[in-house]
């Protein structure tokens, strides 16, 4: 049968929606991510139940608290970008509405990771 | 030039509801009710960084019934994605595919789901002192 896809077409690896595996691929990867890091962070927040402000300050001082909570707030926000995306390409169907909530989806979800991680930052160097 | 009205192909509401499609709802619902756990997430980072008055707004906000109601069902979401979403997971590796063990295994996560909303919620009520 005759291959009727450019030899360039084939090393981009992009098929038919010109967008490629990464979005599926990087949606994998952070649901794992996510399902190890909310264990902890379940299990951590259990166990703080009850504690005073400044309990929960150090907890978050501590350099490994700060870490996973970084990549926890990172790792979910990229995943909810990502999920709703998907949402929104299959039910809003107008193309300028379809744009436009796709861009406000891509800003907020950038906008709310990073004043979480700011956040986390601020209260992990605070004195 | 007018329009040619195609039939389109048939939506939900044609469906009769099965266990697979309503997991697959069931997914994208509570994927979406979780990224209002995210924005909860970052509120309570921020409510400590602002200070010990202002955490104190925020426990007055969130521990109060209302407060507690919507972390409840953000908890209840949360767990009901992570369960769906070990079944895409394991689908993404070709099981859960036959009929059979794809309405078997739905009753289970759903289980699952409450069991660890359940555990968590008694958990910290137990830490606290409360139960």
């Amino acid at each position: 049968m005759k291959d009727f896809r450019t030899p360039l077409k084939k090393v981009e690896g992009l098929g038919s929606a010109h967008a490629g595996s990464g979005h599926w691929w990087h949606q994998r990867l952070t649901a794992i991510v996510n399902l190890l890091l909310i264990v902890w962070f379940a299990v951590s927040v259990v166990t703080l139940a009850g504690a005073d402000y400044r309990t929960l300050v150090w907890w978050v001082k501590d350099p490994v608290v700060t870490v996973l909570l970084t990549l926890l707030i990172a790792s979910v926000f990229y995943h909810l970008k990502l999920g709703l995306q998907v949402v929104i390409e299959d039910y809003v169907h107008d193309e300028a509405w379809k744009m436009t909530s796709l861009l406000l989806v891509s800003f907020l979800s950038a906008f709310f990771a990073l004043l979480g991680i700011v956040m986390v930052l601020k209260i992990s160097f605070g004195g | 030039m007018s329009q040619v009205q195609r039939p389109l192909s048939p939506h939900l509401q044609i469906w009769r509801w099965q266990m697979n499609m309503a997991l697959s709802i069931l997914h994208r619902a509570s994927g979406i009710a979780s990224a209002l756990g995210a924005l909860l997430l970052v509120w309570w980072v921020s409510a400590i960084a602002l200070g010990p008055d202002y955490y104190e707004f925020f426990r007055s906000v969130m521990g109060s019934f209302i407060g507690r109601l919507v972390l409840f069902g953000v908890t209840l979401a949360v767990m009901a994605h992570l369960m769906t979403g070990i079944r895409h997971l394991l689908m993404d590796t070709g099981r859960l595919l036959e009929k059979d063990s794809a309405a078997r295994i739905g009753p289970w996560l759903l289980l699952g789901a409450l069991v660890l909303t359940l555990v968590v919620w008694a958990g910290a009520y137990h830490f606290a002192g409360l139960l």
